[in-house]
């Protein structure tokens, strides 16, 4: 055996043996080098039920937005979803200004929706001057305030009467908490949002309350007056409640919201995709028998057509599948429907690759070529075709991708993911697995009955 | 050995055969407005249930419908007690209430097996950057084709073959989704683009194979006519093509097709179809068409005939 293909057999076991490792169904993961990984299969919505939305920016459409506010919006999403206590949830921008959400295992998305989308701007807005009375019919009406206004539009004279066009001036926005917990009244029992200031938000709210105490300091979210409490002495200790006759799901979404900051960009919901968990557990089923019945189906005829050669490309097809299958545990890579179609399809450009090579083998022994020479040619005359049209199929998933994670797509890109890796490994196949083992059967074969062996 | 570029003109008459139908009649429903194009490209509102326990008509979903102004409803019976109900998209308050709706109109429970929403604006520009996604990806392929056949004259010959054949399965696949839409009640959705798009690759993926073979023997047999030069590269390439194409992606996909369940199957259905076109179009489209290029043919085609080749 050539030092060469000693090396590379040694390099297939060891890849082999970690993939085996990845693949095993309790595989422990990985625990040292400073690695930690748990290797776990993903299963995407359509396999498993649950929510996909897609949030864009709800702006106008020429609005240029600023780079990184929609990074930063993106991870105010992540956390609020994680906050909703949504295990296993994906949160990705895709495109300039858009945002996928999945939920798997949602069925019922309204609420979360309604949270996650939501800005969750908190002020606590100066009402002084204008009666208590006034003040409480306000609740529940949007208004507007000076925050995120130049100085010049903001600063309007408050009169004694309040009106929904009027601005009034912000005191302390969200931005300055530092702690949000949900908790109840002694009193009367209802659920509230209470609130810690940070030490800068403290200074400004103790002199504040210092000044105008018997005046209304309104509390509220997203421009609409959720309460409009009166200052009854100055707060120094930077703490305050937040009291709108909340259910608990709304006093612990709020909290949520108002935990992991506002949004820097309004958005919106504009697609929802809900898949029922039933569907999702007969397609997954369906799917996984369909592909053991196309994989058995292809391994037999290999057998029986190319017999030895063919052998030899069932145990490397069977590589490729469990090397292939460990990358997309290793990464993660979410299995989705048309993922599994791309996968059954790279199998098909693995199994072309063997048989690329084998047609241009059994040529060259006709054409009475030695075993060995034929191997040897029929490998280097079939690599052309397999790089160059290989390279060709990943052009193609290169521009699915593209399409696909612009638009949320998830289904697009899940398929043009498995196809392109499936294709990758399917290459390292043809260049060094079935390489390898042929010369290595090759060189161990004596019998001169090649139309036996070989097929031919 | 076979001849196969010889009835060169009968394939193409073949395969027009099979195009032309389905074209005019995908034509002809763009036209009437019967387009069978998804909520993906249009937007609005997709509702798959099974209802446990009763079967209402098709006509009493609509109506319910009707009553929470919901527009463009259309339900299509999908099994017992299942239905697909398509309509503009719904609101939000409707979104959240309307499986409780339908629960409650019909006393049953209600399965949300598939529940889509979306957007007019996404729709729209989904169309626009998909149209993108296949011009991109033809004029990448006709450049990648023409760099690997750089060392072949008329390397940019074998790139527009390709693209040629290309367009050809793409047609056959269209041709086939406009009699399945009027059949199954196919739609046009990011599942048949990504077929679409995978038939594209894997149509150029066999071309290079076929052509690889005529640019080894370019090389080989320099004195041969070219027409008998590609006949012969086709027919050495005819076995892998038979057991590549046919035998295992094609089972592969005929399994999908046949066991993946129903989100699967129309998926499967337009890959087996889209490949098995793309293998067949190889052989019997490009390389062919290759040697009409070579021979400079069209200048014959309007003369009385006198050569066998015509059909």
């Amino acid at each position: 055996m050539s030092q060469r293909n000693v090396y590379l057999l040694i390099l297939i076991a060891v890849v082999v043996a970690l993939a085996i490792y990845i693949v095993l169904p309790n595989s422990p993961g990985i625990n040292a080098l400073g690695i930690h990984k748990k290797f776990t299969t993903r299963l995407g919505l359509d396999l498993v039920g649950g929510v996909q939305a897609l949030l864009e920016a709800d702006l106008p459409p020429d609005a240029v937005i600023e780079p990184g506010a929609m990074d930063a919006a993106t991870s105010v999403v992540e956390n609020r979803v994680n906050g909703l206590g949504l295990t296993e949830a994906v949160v990705q921008k895709a495109g300039d200004r858009r945002i996928v959400v999945e939920l798997p295992g949602e069925t019922d998305p309204e609420k979360a929706l309604e949270t996650i989308q939501q800005t969750g701007l908190l002020e606590l807005v100066d009402f002084s001057g204008i009666p208590q009375a006034e003040a409480v019919a306000l609740v529940g009406t949007r208004i507007n305030t000076d925050f995120g206004l130049s100085s010049a539009q903001a600063t309007q004279p408050i009169t004694g009467t309040a009106t929904v066009t009027q601005t009034f001036p912000t005191v302390i926005t969200g931005a300055d908490l530092r702690s949000v917990n949900v908790t109840t009244n002694p009193q009367s029992g209802q659920y509230e949002v209470a609130f810690t200031l940070s030490p800068k938000g403290k200074n400004v709210f103790a002199d504040f309350t210092a000044k105008h105490v018997g005046d209304v300091l309104a509390i509220v979210i997203d421009k609409e007056v959720i309460s409009v409490p009166t200052i009854n002495q100055p707060i120094p200790d930077g703490q305050g409640v937040i009291n709108g006759n909340f259910t608990a799901e709304e006093a612990n979404n709020l909290a949520v919201q108002l935990r992991y900051g506002s949004l820097p960009i309004p958005l919106k919901v504009i697609e929802v995709r809900t898949i029922g968990p039933t569907l999702g557990i007969e397609s997954l089923q369906k799917s996984l028998l369909a592909g053991a019945i196309g994989f058995s189906i292809v391994i037999l005829f290999m057998l029986l057509y190319y017999r030895l050669p063919g052998l030899i490309a069932n145990i490397a097809i069977i590589m490729f599948a469990v090397i292939t299958f460990a990358i997309f545990r290793y990464i993660p890579v979410t299995l989705t429907l048309p993922g599994i179609a791309g996968f059954l399809l790279s199998t098909g450009s693995a199994l072309d690759a063997n048989i690329l090579i084998f047609e241009r083998m059994k040529e060259e022994l006709r054409g009475g070529k030695t075993l060995s020479q034929s191997v040897d040619l029929g490998w280097k005359r079939a690599w052309p075709s397999i790089r160059d049209s290989n390279i060709a199929t990943l052009i193609t998933c290169g521009i699915l991708f593209w399409f696909g994670s612009t638009y949320g797509a998830t289904i697009v890109k899940g398929f043009s993911i498995t196809l392109f890796l499936g294709v990758i490994v399917s290459l390292f196949i043809a260049i060094v697995v079935t390489r390898v083992l042929m010369d290595l059967v090759v060189a161990n074969f004596k019998s001169k009955d090649y139309p036996k062996w070989f097929g031919i | 050995m076979i001849d196969i570029i010889g009835k060169r003109y009968y394939y193409f008459a073949f395969s027009l055969l099979i195009i032309v139908p389905g074209l005019l009649l995908l034509g002809y429903m763009i036209q009437s407005g019967h387009l069978p194009v998804s909520i993906d490209f249009t937007g609005g509102s997709l509702l798959e249930v099974r209802f446990t326990s009763a079967a209402p008509s098709e006509a009493d979903i609509i109506s319910l419908y009707d009553r929470l102004n919901v527009e463009d409803v259309k339900v299509q019976t999908t099994g017992q007690g299942s239905y697909v109900i398509r309509s503009s998209i719904l609101s939000e308050a409707i979104r959240g209430s309307i499986v409780e709706e339908l629960g409650k109109a019909f006393g049953t429970e209600v399965v949300v097996l598939r529940f889509e929403n979306v957007g007019p604006t996404i729709g729209q520009e989904v169309t626009r950057r998909a149209a993108q996604a296949v011009a991109v990806a033809a004029f990448i392929v006709t450049f990648y084709m023409t760099f690997a056949f750089r060392g072949v004259p008329h390397a940019l010959r074998f790139g527009i073959c390709a693209i040629i054949a290309m367009i050809h399965d793409v047609a056959i696949v269209f041709s086939l989704t406009a009699i399945g839409s009027l059949i199954w009640g196919w739609q046009i959705d990011a599942l048949f683009l990504t077929a679409v798009l995978t038939v594209i690759g894997f149509s150029v993926q066999d071309k290079v194979v076929v052509f690889d073979r005529i640019r080894e023997n370019t090389g080989v047999y320099r004195r041969l006519p070219f027409e008998t030069l590609v006949n012969h590269s086709i027919v050495q390439t005819l076995q892998r093509s038979i057991n590549t194409q046919l035998m295992t992606v094609e089972f592969m996909l005929l399994a999908l097709a046949l066991f993946g369940g129903v989100t699967l199957r129309e998926f499967a259905t337009i890959l087996l179809v889209g490949l098995l076109s793309g293998t067949y179009s190889s052989i019997f489209i490009a390389a062919p068409i290759l040697v009409v290029w070579e021979g400079r043919e069209w200048r014959q085609w309007f003369k009385p005939r006198t050569s066998s080749a015509g059909a």
